[in-house]
């Protein structure tokens, strides 16, 4: 057989952050969403500097202006690139406040759920006993509710409202993070460097928040990600059926309800485009939040 | 196994027990009784006859003992609205929303299994690629949002089909569906459609992922061992594996699709329970709210049960005990 | 004797490799030996080695990113390597069986015994019917040592315990009567009282029915115990084959000498057990000339460099060692 030309040794795999962008940019279509979400994010944050004009500013709208179709100029030289609405409002720039608000009610509610859920998932894995079985029930029977209906009680019994919206978006929301902590807590609390810190005496505020919190980051922002664009799309549907927030915070939700009754008479713009700008945003953090899921999986790894 | 359903419904009768006591206390003591349950437009003289007649001066033990005699016998309130007993509105309705929940899930599950299980072996063909795209399209859009495309397009553009109402109905086997009719048939397709979009999503990826992970199995390697034919060992060998995850979420989700009749029933003016409640929300009409939570309740401890049931007759492993 | 009688099965310069994102593996890496009719062959090797991968790549059922690139894999005249999927199902199952080795996860464990049973005789014979396929399987469930098999037949899997479910497995194997049954370490995953059962048993039941039998282990005694011959494998490659009795008497390659000096009844009580230094390297890292130069004592610096062929020895047998005493080698 003779001498063959073996491989050179290879570099240890990257590892962290870098081995992290590696599995994640196995999917092409996951980095296009996180940089569509990441521009989506831009626009949310900075809307006033961003729009081409304030619509909720009374003065600068006209109700000469309203339905015009998109492309269309007004008389004063301002350029409607998705067209007005009803009451003359400039599509774009409500668009762009729209996001700012649905994607604000989104995180907020998404951010208080994961903390909430995710100190009583933590606990009860880690106290375990009467609390973690009383805990993890009334987190089951929540979970068997479908989320729209559990927000639409809320919503009957404590009435419409931003924070009324959100606290009902934060209890709908609670239990999936309180489940995902749980899981993988019970996964950590039985690892060797658990029992280590208890051998130190270390206490258990300090193990749990210290120690196992960090190991179940992993999952929970899985979770985190898929919950937020749910949440999002949850606001949106509250907004549309009139439940949700109020016309004073107009989330894209709201633009959409309000733009269905034009679509009969052919205005689509005053619907389509708020419904599309809700689109590309639910669509990028699910694909974002997909890619991320299929990487924390062990079943998957081969 | 019947230890087990005895089990189990004594279980559900609990948890029934328990939300009764939930909504109640809703209704009770978080808003204002009074509100809940009165026409805001009566005087002073009807408030307090009414709060007399339900008791609402009496202690807080006794009221609830009314509430769940009342319910045993059906009674739930009287709707501000229509004046009428608030369960028997909701009862009246039940049936246009039960067709549409069921059509929807015929749809996603016949149309959804064999695509999640295309996806899931053959996961690079570019089929499956557009199969996952789509269905994590039909996940992300906002169920109403999908219902206002469809009428959109296939009623305002196109004038193909009617984009509200429900159809005519027929009976046949002494159960009378819309979707027996050609009329009704065209009536409930859309939204019917638009409410299954979403849980076909979860059905493909359901399939798929239990797909994926079932095909790794040794079970699988060992039955293309002995020589099966391919088709043999999808059927049967991976088939009947990724069922029991499958049939168990969706027989929950079915719930899911109820609650989510709502939106469409609002968008497609379907005339089902989901748009009784969104309305009597809208307008206060609390006792329709809380007849329709007691309702839906019911529904999903029922459909737990059968879920639970259902998982037992599929996997041998839980209904019979094993060795190790 | 045994190399009178015409191979079965002859193995020749078999490669198969894993094209994977971090590099080439080459698990199977130019492996050549035969096995003949009736007759019992150990194929010995750590996890790693390449001896499932051997057994996998003869059956057609490599996963990717697995693919066999080279060599011949000719079974009673025909090459597999070049046959069909199609045309391997109908030798799967049929003349060649292959049994795993874990139990637990080899039998669907949502289906009936009879049902996996059944399917394996009526996927190779059309025309039986589905009485006479249970009344075969009932036998055979027999012949493994099953007791009640009426009964057991429609039992689910999860209701034997590990022992009985491999027995299932052999007596799965046996149903169409194959030339060639390639067992997978069937008895790692069993507790060892049974282990000494099921070896005998299987060994009695090929003698008696003239099945051919690869026994693929990492446990140098089992071989020792049931084979008539011995290949034993390391890195990918078979580096000493020979009858098990003079293997074991006079073990010839420094890797075997190894093996069987770290078989802790071949050791003295009290005296410390041996075992072979350093550890198997990485198969996308395999080093230029011997894959064990790393480990072994009589390395020297032509190891380093040049891979070592196969040298014949008496008796049938082969090394891959330079180190061979000169008076040794034919």
């Amino acid at each position: 057989m003779g001498a063959s030309a073996n491989k050179q040794s290879y570099d240890l795999p990257a590892a962290g952050l870098r081995k992290f962008w590696l599995d994640f940019s196995e999917s092409p279509t996951a980095v296009i969403a996180l940089f569509v979400f990441l521009i989506i994010l831009f626009i949310a944050i900075f809307a006033p500097w961003v729009s081409p004009s304030n619509p909720y500013d009374l003065t600068s709208v006209d109700i000469m202006n309203s339905r015009l179709p998109p492309g269309s100029e007004d008389f004063s030289g301002n350029y409607y690139l998705l067209g007005t609405d009803g009451a003359g409002r400039d599509m774009l720039s409500a668009i762009f406040y729209g996001l700012r608000v649905s994607l604000g009610v989104g995180a907020l509610s998404g951010l208080v759920a994961l903390i909430l859920g995710a100190s009583v998932g933590l606990s009860a894995a880690y106290f375990g006993g009467r609390f973690e079985t009383i805990m993890m029930r009334i987190v089951d029977i929540q979970l068997s509710f479908p989320s729209i209906l559990m927000a639409l009680i809320i919503l009957a019994a404590f009435g419409k409202g931003v924070e009324k919206t959100i606290i009902a978006l934060i209890l709908v929301q609670w239990a999936y993070y309180a489940r995902a902590a749980r899981a993988s807590a019970l996964v950590e609390k039985n690892k060797e460097y658990v029992e280590a810190a208890k051998c130190l005496a270390l206490g258990d505020k300090r193990i749990i928040l210290s120690h196992i919190a960090p190991n179940c980051m992993a999952p929970l922002i899985v979770v985190g990600t898929l919950q937020t664009a749910h949440a999002i799309s949850l606001e949106a549907t509250l907004s549309f059926l009139g439940l949700g927030l109020p016309i004073t915070e107009p989330s894209l939700g709201l633009l959409i309800g309000n733009g269905f009754e034009y679509m009969y008479s052919g205005d689509f713009w005053i619907s389509i485009f708020p419904g599309v700008a809700l689109l590309i945003t639910i669509v990028s953090i699910n694909l974002v939040g997909d890619q991320l899921r299929d990487m924390f999986n062990p079943r998957l790894q081969k | 196994m019947t230890a087990f359903i005895l089990r189990r419904s004594l279980q559900s009768i609990v948890v029934l027990f328990i939300m009764s006591l939930i909504v109640f206390v809703g209704v009770n003591l978080v808003g204002d009784p009074v509100d809940m349950l009165i026409n805001p437009e009566a005087d002073q003289a009807e408030i307090d006859r009414v709060i007399r007649d339900l008791g609402l001066d009496r202690p807080v033990s006794e009221q609830y003992w009314y509430f769940v005699l009342n319910a045993f016998q059906g009674d739930l309130g009287r709707s501000f609205i229509f004046g009428e007993p608030a369960l028997k509105l909701i009862v009246q309705r039940m049936p246009a929303t039960m067709e549409l929940a069921l059509v929807s899930l015929l749809m996603a599950v016949v149309f959804g299994i064999p695509l999640g299980i295309y996806a899931g072996l053959k996961p690079n063909s570019k089929f499956s690629k557009t199969i996952m795209a789509g269905s994590i399209l039909g996940f992300s859009m906002p169920t109403f949002w999908v219902g206002i495309i469809l009428i959109m397009f296939f009623s305002v553009h196109l004038g193909w089909l009617p984009s509200t109402g429900r159809g005519d109905v027929a009976t046949y086997f002494g159960v009378t569906s819309s979707a027996f009719t050609l009329d009704g048939l065209s009536h409930i397709f859309l939204p019917a459609f638009n409410l299954a979009l979403f849980k076909l999503s979860s059905v493909i990826r359901l399939a798929r992922a239990g797909t994926r992970e079932v095909i790794l199995q040794d079970y699988i390697k060992f039955a293309r061992a002995k020589g099966l034919a391919e088709s043999r060992v999808v059927r049967i060998h991976l088939l009947k594996n990724i069922m029991i995850p499958v049939i168990t979420i969706i027989g929950l989700e079915f719930g899911s699709l109820i609650a989510f009749s709502t939106v469409t029933e609002t968008v497609f003016a379907w005339p089902g329970m989901g748009k009784l409640i969104i309305d009597s929300i809208y307008n206060l009409d609390r006792p329709v709210v809380v007849a329709y939570l007691m309702i839906i309740v019911v529904i999903f401890v029922m459909l737990n049960l059968i879920v639970d049931i259902l998982y037992s007759v599929l996997d041998p492993r839980v209904r019979i005990k094993g060795v190790s | 004797m045994r190399q009178a009688l015409e191979p079965i099965l002859k193995i020749n310069n078999l490669q198969t490799h894993f094209f994977t994102k971090a590099g080439i593996l080459k698990a199977v890496d130019g492996v050549s030996f035969e096995i003949a009719a009736g007759e019992i062959v150990g194929l010995v090797g750590e996890s790693g080695s390449g001896k499932s991968i051997t057994g996998f790549s003869v059956m057609g059922l490599v996963d990717a990113p697995g693919k066999i690139i080279d060599g011949s894999i000719n079974f009673k005249g025909k090459d597999l390597s070049a046959l069909s999927n199609d045309q391997m199902q109908n030798i799967r199952g049929n003349r060649i069986a292959m049994i795993f080795q874990d139990p637990m996860m080899t039998l669907n464990p949502v289906l009936r015994i009879e049902t996996q049973m059944i399917e394996a005789i009526q996927a190779h014979d059309g025309s039986i019917s589905r009485e006479d396929a249970r009344i075969r399987s009932r036998d055979t469930l027999g012949l493994v040592g099953i007791s009640s098999p009426d009964e057991r037949l429609r039992a689910y899997p999860h209701q034997f315990s590990g022992g009985m479910r491999q027995r299932v497995s052999i007596a799965i194997a046996m149903l169409n009567r194959p030339d060639l049954i390639i067992a997978d370490e069937p008895t790692t995953a069993l507790d060892v009282t049974i282990q000494g059962q099921v070896i005998s048993e299987m060994q009695k039941l090929c003698r008696e029915t003239q099945t051919a039998l690869l026994w693929i282990t990492h446990d140098l005694a089992v071989v020792a115990g049931i084979a008539d011959r011995v290949c034993v494998m390391y890195a990918g490659r078979i580096v000493e084959q020979g009858l098990v009795a003079n293997i074991i008497a006079n073990p010839m390659h420094p890797y075997t000498q190894g093996l069987m000096g770290s078989v802790p009844s071949q050791n003295q009580r009290g005296k410390p057990l041996q075992q072979i230094d350093g550890m198997v390297p990485s198969m996308l890292n395999l080093p230029v000339g011997c894959a064990f130069q790393n480990r072994c004592n009589y390395a020297n610096e032509k190891c380093s460099n040049i891979q070592p062929d196969i040298t014949q020895v008496a008796d049938g047998r082969q090394v891959r060692c330079f180190n061979i005493p000169v008076g040794q080698r034919l």
